[in-house]
């Protein structure tokens, strides 16, 4: 233990573009995020994993970004709220929180969208069941969930190509 | 930006690198999934010097068939318990339990060995650094009242881990590696009656892996909890039953619970079923005999009474339906 310096580099891919970062070893994914970065979508909600607010992909996968260490990210691909959009389009599952009105307040909703997206690229057609299994670790004051269910089914037909058919 | 103590990390990608890590630092802790372990150590209750991270040790992420049963390594995550084929189909309450574990993001990242060292819980210890200061603390952590039994000089706080109790229906044993090399022991053998050290391991040792016995596989089993909030919690009670029947009497019959003592533990007694038809008669009777070894304090918002009946309804609930 003759290395006694506290911090670690860290190379990731953060939505899409590599990054070698020198991190403190105490910094959290989430203050990383928002204070070194300046990707602020990703919101604080609690300190204890509770309301899911700071999800973010990891390797893509659902993760707390406020229970993660910035450090144990090196060698991963890091995704936020930042990444969904294609140069300003918004991708199915931001469109379908759009449509079906799934934001009230706003708080929860990058952590619920990112949570969702992970939910769909494991299983692109969730039954309502599969949803509120899939999000039960992200919290939402404002809406009942029910306009949120309606959000992801909304993505996974767009996905699927079946909004067209209908609108055709 | 909260506040976080000033430690070092460490990541070794060998089991000997973190024991030896861990056995020089006195004040090193060992840090997986970290989904409960960095909520202390944001809450300021854990003030490590040294974390350890042992996400890098490939060698602790396999569920293998060996011989004698199924090897689970501590760094399998519990979404891959739950979703392993041998675990689904043999021991079905290992993998109940699993699902069973706080919320989905949580169970993507946290592991088999994090929620079986999990700490223990309380009300009065489970909280930020101001709430646990303007109560001058207590006797877990740098006070000395407890404020769940004031004037006693024992910790209560509660183990509060789904999976302990579905692996002990099934007499799991567990690998421990330390300065002296690898043993194998008793899952049982992992916890005592107390919660302020609930864990018997020793300074430097690691728990590296769960073993479940061949001899049981099939053997049909579930698991269930109470909780506050449905989607995500922590149990206010949980029991795991064990029960095989030869479509009439009890062949074998186990009962573990978690949540309603500082350690998970079997009910004692169940054996005096073996031979016996499982009638309602009988079915209650269980769910005395659980109640009356759950010994629940004020150490939840809910309270000790209702902890202490809903456990028994569970267990005879999960008995009765594996009955059939």
């Amino acid at each position: 233990m003759s290395d006694d310096a506290k911090q670690s580099i860290v190379r990731s891919t953060l939505n899409g573009r590599p990054r070698r970062d020198f991190v403190p070893d105490n910094m959290l994914l989430v203050d990383f995020l928002r204070e070194t970065v300046g990707l602020t979508g990703t919101k604080i909600g609690c300190d204890g994993g509770e309301c899911g607010c700071c999800t973010v992909l990891i390797d893509g996968e659902p993760r707390h970004a406020c229970l993660t260490l910035a450090a144990v990210c090196d060698g991963t691909e890091i995704e936020t709220i930042e990444s969904l959009d294609t140069g300003g389009r918004l991708a199915a599952i931001q469109r379908g929180f759009n449509e079906k009105l799934g934001a009230q307040c706003g708080f929860c909703t990058p952590g619920m969208v990112m949570a969702a997206e992970g939910l769909l690229r494991e299983n692109p057609n969730p039954t309502d069941d599969d949803i509120r299994a899939g999000l039960a670790a992200n919290i939402c004051r404002c809406t009942g969930y029910v306009k949120i269910l309606e959000a992801v089914h909304f993505a996974a037909d767009e996905l699927a190509g079946r909004n067209k058919e209908a609108a055709a | 930006m909260e506040f976080m103590p000033d430690f070092k990390l460490h990541r070794p990608d060998n089991i000997e690198d973190a024991v030896r890590l861990r056995a020089e630092e006195p004040d090193a802790l060992f840090v997986a999934g970290g989904t409960d372990m960095i909520v202390n150590v944001r809450r300021g209750i854990e003030q490590p010097k040294h974390l350890i991270d042992i996400t890098a040790i490939e060698e602790l992420k396999s569920i293998l068939p060996d011989g004698d049963g199924l090897h689970i390594g501590a760094g399998v995550s519990l979404k891959e318990l739950q979703s392993d084929e041998d675990v689904l189909r043999d021991y079905p309450a290992v993998a109940e339990a699993a699902r069973a574990v706080a919320g989905p993001t949580h169970q993507e990242y946290g592991t088999v060995g994090g929620n079986l060292c999990l700490d223990t819980r309380c009300l009065f210890y489970n909280q930020s650094e101001w709430w646990r200061q303007s109560n001058d603390y207590c006797l877990k952590e740098r006070g000395d009242t407890c404020h769940v039994a004031p004037g006693g000089k024992r910790c209560f706080a509660a183990f509060s881990g789904d999976v302990a109790p579905s692996l002990l229906v099934y007499g799991a044993e567990i690998d421990v590696v330390g300065p002296n090399g690898r043993r194998r022991m008793p899952l049982t053998d992992l916890y005592r009656n107390d919660g302020m050290a609930h864990l018997t391991l020793e300074a430097g040792d690691m728990l590296t892996a769960v073993h479940l016995p061949k001899a049981l596989a099939g053997s049909p089993s579930r698991y269930e909890k109470a909780r506050v909030r449905g989607s995500i919690d922590f149990p206010l009670a949980g029991a795991a039953v064990r029960l095989e029947t030869d479509g009439k009497t009890v062949k074998d019959f186990v009962v573990a619970l978690t949540a309603v003592n500082p350690y998970p533990q079997i009910v004692k007694g169940t054996d005096a079923y073996v031979g016996r038809e499982l009638t309602g008669e009988a079915l209650d009777e269980i769910r005395e005999l659980v109640r009356k070894q759950a010994k629940p304090m004020r150490t939840t918002t809910v309270a000790p009474w209702y902890r202490r009946r809903v456990v028994g309804a569970l267990a005879r609930r999960l008995t009765e339906e594996l009955a059939g």
